[in-house]
């Protein structure tokens, strides 16, 4: 059980600047996500896209931006639980009770949603029988690339991780390969090498056709699929493979007994509190009168929401305004010295 | 002002006054279309505006941008009409447009 003053759901560019926040003013905090790295909706959906509207800063990228909110956190040496989705909060006493789907617990008087549009999750096929092999014999991602070996793999999908695992397991692997058109949005050397491995017999190519149903019982026995002009063909298949990227879900959010809003979760303009004493939402996931969606309403929401915890965090104690430039304090836990 | 037409999954119908110069997409959010949720708010990062255009209306419509297609394969459902809302301009070109919206987004 991991004790701490607030609990930081999100690393995105608000859940890092409300950690800044949370540790300026002297309070420890730790950050769960869900993604494999650190930055949010800013690193996964749009790393090289521009910005413009982060104040003082006027052009950066969605990674930029990343690396400097990490580089302002440096000093404090937050920890972070990466691949790791919070499913669990329940009251404790006083305290709230966290636990992630890796079993990591937390007690904390503080928990900070933010959450941005909720946690990444790999898309899935939509056909409902797919639901009974999942995990078995179909998988949105491989923990174990052993278990195909010498098997029958069939990939859909035609990003980087589709093409990528194509190539890979085409060495040890008979593998299909099936998108819904016959661009890949892949590496072009990788889309190369495809095309290459197609052509000597090692990749069965199949383009225009999509995932149109499955035949098994207790082990998959072989996948149809229907091209574009209705054509339909059964393909024997012991795997098979979905990598259609990652969509947005709120996830187990939508059970915490908070108050929400379509996928937002309302809270209060003074402290970012939610209808439950001592969890906040902050950033694109929060809704009141007048939200507005930007990074910089994200920032400005967790530095008020940070300051709403230390009431709880130091229930003894007296939260005193400081300043950055002129508060030894402050420098102190920044580690810079002091004029 | 242009007319576009919203049906929505389940037959529904919302035929709606948009202005010129906004997209499908923000015509959709404005008028509380459910059905088109838009969670990157349209700058081509997610596929949650994704509709169907009628079949006729496909050929008739600008191009699709560069990397609109790599986004629809990340779509629920993606068909040989699928187009990100958030990629189309409404336009005089434009009037009368009928759009699909597909059963969910996510």
């Amino acid at each position: 059980m991991i004790k701490t003053d607030a609990l930081i759901i999100g690393a995105g560019p608000t859940g890092l600047f409300t950690a800044h926040q949370l540790k300026i003013i002297g309070l420890d905090c730790q950050i769960v996500d869900n993604l494999d790295k650190i930055g949010g909706q800013c690193i996964e959906l749009y790393p090289d896209k521009p910005i413009y509207d982060i104040p003082a800063i006027p052009e950066c990228t969605g990674e930029e931006l990343t690396q400097n909110l990490i580089k302002q956190l440096e000093p404090f040496k937050i920890k972070f639980h990466l691949n790791e989705r919070v499913d669990e909060v329940k009251k404790d006493s006083n305290n709230w009770e966290v636990k992630t789907s890796n079993g990591t617990k937390f007690n904390t008087p503080n928990v900070i949603i933010a959450g941005g549009v909720g946690s990444f999750e790999p898309r899935k096929f939509t056909l409902k029988e797919c639901e009974q092999f999942e995990n078995k014999s179909i998988f949105y991602s491989i923990k174990n690339k052993k278990i195909f070996e010498g098997k029958i793999v069939t990939i859909f999908g035609g990003g980087d991780s589709a093409l990528d695992w194509a190539v890979e397991l085409s060495k040890t692997s008979k593998v299909n390969l099936i998108h819904r058109r016959d661009e890949f949005r892949g590496a072009n050397a990788t889309v190369g090498k495809v095309h290459e491995l197609a052509k000597s017999g090692k990749i069965n190519l199949f383009t225009k056709y999509q995932l149109s149903g499955i035949k098994g019982s207790s082990n998959l026995e072989s996948v149809k699929i229907t091209h574009e002009n209705n054509e339909v063909k059964t393909i024997k298949t012991d795997y098979i493979l979905g990598f259609f990227g990652l969509i947005m879900q709120l996830g187990p959010i939508a059970h915490w007994g908070l108050n929400l809003d379509k996928k937002t979760i309302e809270v209060d303009t003074e402290k970012f509190e939610t209808n439950q004493k001592g969890i906040y939402a902050v950033g694109d996931i929060c809704t009141y009168p007048g939200k507005l969606k930007l990074i910089l309403s994200g920032f400005h929401e967790g530095a008020l929401a940070a300051r709403a915890c230390f009431k709880l965090a130091r229930p003894n104690e007296k939260y005193r305004f400081e300043f950055t430039t002129s508060s030894k304090t402050i420098k102190n836990r920044l580690g810079v010295k002091s004029d | 002002m242009t007319k576009i037409t919203y049906v929505e999954h389940n037959g529904k119908e919302h035929t709606i006054d948009v202005q010129n110069g906004l997209t499908v997409m923000e015509g959709a959010v404005q008028n509380d279309i459910p059905g088109i949720d838009a969670d990157c708010g349209g700058s081509m990062a997610c596929a949650t505006c994704h509709v169907y255009v009628k079949n006729d209306w496909y050929d008739k419509l600008d191009e699709k941008s560069e990397g609109e297609d790599d986004m629809i394969d990340q779509a629920y459902e993606p068909k040989k009409n699928s187009r990100l809302s958030c990629q189309i301009t409404v336009s005089d070109k434009t009037e009368g447009l009928i759009v699909y919206l597909p059963e969910k987004q996510v």
